[in-house]
C-alpha cells in the first residue's frame, strides 16, 4: 500500500500517541509519513537543517517493539518532534545554523531531547534558526532562509523559525524551540501556531547551546495549547546537570490538560503600554476581539501598568549581548568548530577563525556585549541595564497582585517580507517589543493564533503568567481555543 | 555618545574578531545607532535599585563535591579541528 504522507499531517500529538498506544497504526508509519512530508515540502519551506531519517525510524521501531511487548512507550508514543538546531543530540550534527559549527557533533544529548525520546517521541530533524538564535526572522541562518507557509515571500519570524514552520506546515505536531527574547512566541504568532516559553528554570537547559544564560528557556511549539501542555509536561523538571533548573514539582494535569468550559473567576490584566499607536490596526483589532471572547468566557479584565516596558529592548540588547559575548568566547577553533585554513600563529588563528565562522549579526552582538562589559563602560551600560531589569520584573510582580494573567498582542505586525528589515538591525529588534519583557521578568509567556489579517497572515495573542503558573496560562489558552477555530486554520501548501 | 572607529577596533580585538576596514566602518555606524537607542536607559532613576544579577527564582543550589566520570577522551576530541588522539593540537604559540 503506498504510504500517504498526509495521513497524519494534521493529527494532534495526543491523537497520534493514542493511536500508536492502541495499535491503530504504527510509530514507523507515522515516522515514514512525517519524513516523506518533510522531503516533499522542505525544498520550498527550508525549515530543516538536517532531516534525521535513520534516527527517527530507529526510535519508531523501538516504540513499536515496546507496544508489541505490552509496555507503554510513553505519552509521546510515535509523535514526531522537530528539534531546533541549537539543541544537542549525541553524535548528530548540531549547527546553530552557523558556519562555525557546520560539522559539530556533540558528545551528549540535551536533557529536553532525552526526555522526549524517553516518552516515545521521534526526533525527525533539526530545524533552521537565526545563527545562535540571534534574530527575529530566521534570515540570519548561514544555510538557508526559512519561508512562511502562509506566504513564501515573508519571514516565519525567529529565531526558532524552522520549528514554527515544521508545526505550521503539518510536518510534525510538535517542535522544540528556545526563547531568549521572544524566539518561540514571535515565530509562533507569525506562523499561526501555539508557542510557549515556560518560566525561567522550569525546563533544564543542559545541552542547549548557550546564548544569554539569564534569559534562555526551552519550550514547545504545537497546533493547540493542550499539545503544548503535553510537551511542556514531558520536558519540565529539575535536572542535576543544570543548576538553574527549578526544584519545584512539575504541575500535575499538564499531560492531559482539561479544556475549561469557562474562565469564571479569572482576572486578566490588560497592560496599557502594550496597546500603543505603533501596532498594526489589524493586529490591535484581532487582539481586542480575542479579549472579548475571553470576557465572554467569564473572565474579568482589569487595566494594569507595566511602566518600564519601553526600556525592555534597551535592557535586553545590553544584558543579552553581554552574556552572549561571554558564552561565545568558547568558539576558539581549538576544541570544536571551524578553524581557519590560513597558517597563522595562535592569537591570529582565534581572530581569523571567529571572523570566518560567525555571521554579521553574531559579530555585531559579540562586539556590543564586549563594549557593554568593557572597562569604563560597565557601570553605564551593563550594570545600569541590570538595575532597570529589576524594575521591569517588579512591574510584573505588582501587576500580578491585581490579576492572574496578562494578555497583549504577541507582535506589533504580522509577518514581514524577507529582506525588509535586514539592513536595519534596530528595526528588526523592535519586532520583539512585546515579547522581551517576559524573558527579563522570567515569567511564562504563550502565543496563540487569534485571527488573520485581510491578506491572510496569522495574528498572535500573548498570555503571560505568574512565575511557575504554566498550568494557568495554558488553561486560559485551552479555554479560548475550545471556543474559537483560528488555531485550526491551515495554510495552503500547494 | 559618539562611537569612534578606534573604539570599534579595540572592541574587535577584545572579542578576537578580525575585521576589514569596511567592516569597521559598517559596525561603527550600526553600533552607534543601537547605543543611541539604549541611551534612553539613563532616563530611568535607579537610585537604591539592586541590580538583577540572576534570573533564578528558587535560590542557590548546592551538590556534594564528589568525583564523577567526565567526558571520555575520544568524545572530547571528536569534533576538534586538529588533534593527535591524545591532545588538541594548536598553532605555534611563541614565535
Amino acid at each position: 500500500m503506498p504510504l500517504d504522507s498526509n495521513a497524519y499531517a494534521w493529527m494532534s500529538a495526543r491523537e497520534i500517541a493514542a493511536g500508536v498506544r492502541a495499535r491503530k497504526f504504527s510509530a514507523e508509519d507515522v515516522a515514514q509519513a512525517a519524513l516523506a512530508r518533510a522531503r516533499a515540502l522542505d525544498p520550498k519551506l527550508q525549515a530543516f537543517v538536517t532531516v534525521l531519517d535513520a534516527l527517527a525510524l530507529e526510535q519508531a521501531r523501538a516504540v513499536d517493539a515496546a507496544v508489541a511487548a505490552g509496555k507503554d512507550p510513553g505519552p509521546l508514543a510515535g509523535v514526531p518532534v522537530a528539534i531546533k538546531d541549537n539543541l544537542c543530540i549525541r553524535n548528530t550534527r548540531t549547527t546553530c545554523s552557523s558556519k562555525i559549527l557546520a560539522t559539530y557533533e556533540p558528545p551528549y544529548t540535551a536533557t529536553a531531547v532525552e526526555k522526549i525520546v524517553a516518552a516515545g517521541g521521534l526526533t525527525i530533524g533539526k530545524t533552521n534558526l537565526d545563527e545562535f538564535a540571534m534574530g527575529s526572522s530566521t534570515e540570519n541562518s548561514a544555510f538557508a532562509k526559512t519561508r512562511n507557509p502562509w506566504d513564501a515571500t515573508r519571514v516565519p519570524g525567529g529565531s526558532s523559525g524552522g520549528s514554527a514552520v515544521a508545526v505550521a506546515a503539518g510536518i510534525a505536531p510538535l517542535a522544540l524551540g528556545s526563547d531568549t527574547g521572544g524566539s518561540i512566541r514571535q515565530p509562533a504568532a507569525l506562523c499561526g501556531v501555539t508557542g510557549f516559553k515556560p518560566t525561567y528554570g522550569r525546563v533544564s537547559r543542559y545541552g542547549l547551546v548557550a546564548f544569554a544564560s539569564s534569559l534562555d528557556q526551552i519550550g514547545p511549539f504545537a497546533r493547540d495549547a493542550r499539545d503544548a501542555a503535553l510537551l511542556t509536561a514531558v520536558i519540565s523538571g529539575q535536572d542535576p546537570r543544570d543548576a538553574t533548573s527549578a526544584s519545584l514539582p512539575v504541575p500535575e494535569g499538564l499531560l492531559d490538560l482539561p479544556a475549561r468550559a469557562d474562565l469564571k473567576g479569572v482576572r486578566l490584566g490588560i497592560p496599557k503600554e502594550y496597546f500603543i499607536p505603533g501596532t498594526d490596526p489589524e493586529v490591535a483589532a484581532a487582539v481586542q476581539e480575542a479579549i472579548g471572547v475571553l470576557k465572554g468566557l467569564g473572565a474579568e479584565t482589569v487595566e494594569v501598568s507595566l511602566p518600564h516596558s519601553e526600556y525592555g529592548i534597551g535592557v535586553y540588547y545590553l544584558v543579552a549581548t553581554a552574556e552572549a559575548s561571554s558564552n561565545l568566547a568558547r568558539y576558539d577553533g581549538v576544541h570544536y568548530g571551524h578553524r581557519t585554513e590560513k597558517e597563522v600563529g595562535m592569537v591570529e588563528m582565534y581572530a581569523r577563525s571567529r571572523a570566518e565562522g560567525f555571521g554579521d549579526e553574531v559579530k555585531r552582538r559579540i562586539m556590543l556585549g564586549t563594549y557593554a562589559l568593557s572597562s569604563g563602560y560597565y557601570d553605564a551600560y551593563y550594570l545600569k541595564a541590570q538595575k532597570v531589569r529589576a524594575l521591569v520584573k517588579q512591574d510584573f510582580e505588582k501587576a500580578f497582585e491585581r490579576c492572574d494573567a496578562i494578555v497583549s498582542p504577541t507582535t506589533p505586525t504580522p509577518a514581514f517580507k524577507i529582506g525588509e528589515k535586514t539592513d536595519d538591525p534596530l528595526a528588526m529588534y523592535l519586532s520583539d517589543i512585546f515579547t522581551i519583557s517576559a524573558n527579563l521578568a522570567a515569567v511564562p509567556g504563550l502565543a496563540i493564533p487569534c485571527g488573520f489579517s485581510a491578506a491572510g497572515l496569522p495574528i498572535g495573542l500573548q498570555v503571560m503568567g505568574k512565575h511557575f503558573d504554566e498550568a494557568g496560562v495554558l488553561g486560559i489558552a485551552a479555554a479560548y481555543q475550545a471556543k474559537t477555530d483560528h488555531h485550526a486554520r491551515r495554510p495552503a501548501l500547494g | 555618545m559618539a562611537l569612534s572607529e578606534e573604539a570599534v577596533r579595540h572592541v574587535a580585538t577584545l572579542s578576537r574578531l578580525q575585521l576589514t576596514d569596511a567592516e569597521v566602518k559598517h559596525y561603527t555606524e550600526q553600533l552607534a545607532k543601537i547605543l543611541e537607542h539604549v541611551e534612553q536607559l539613563k532616563k530611568v532613576d535607579t537610585t537604591n535599585v539592586e541590580p538583577m544579577i540572576t534570573a533564578t527564582l528558587t535560590g542557590n543550589v548546592f551538590r556534594p563535591d564528589e568525583v564523577r566520570p567526565s567526558l571520555a577522551r575520544e568524545d572530547a576530541l571528536h569534533s576538534a579541528p586538529d588533534h593527535d588522539d591524545e591532545y588538541f593540537r594548536v598553532p605555534q604559540v611563541i614565535e
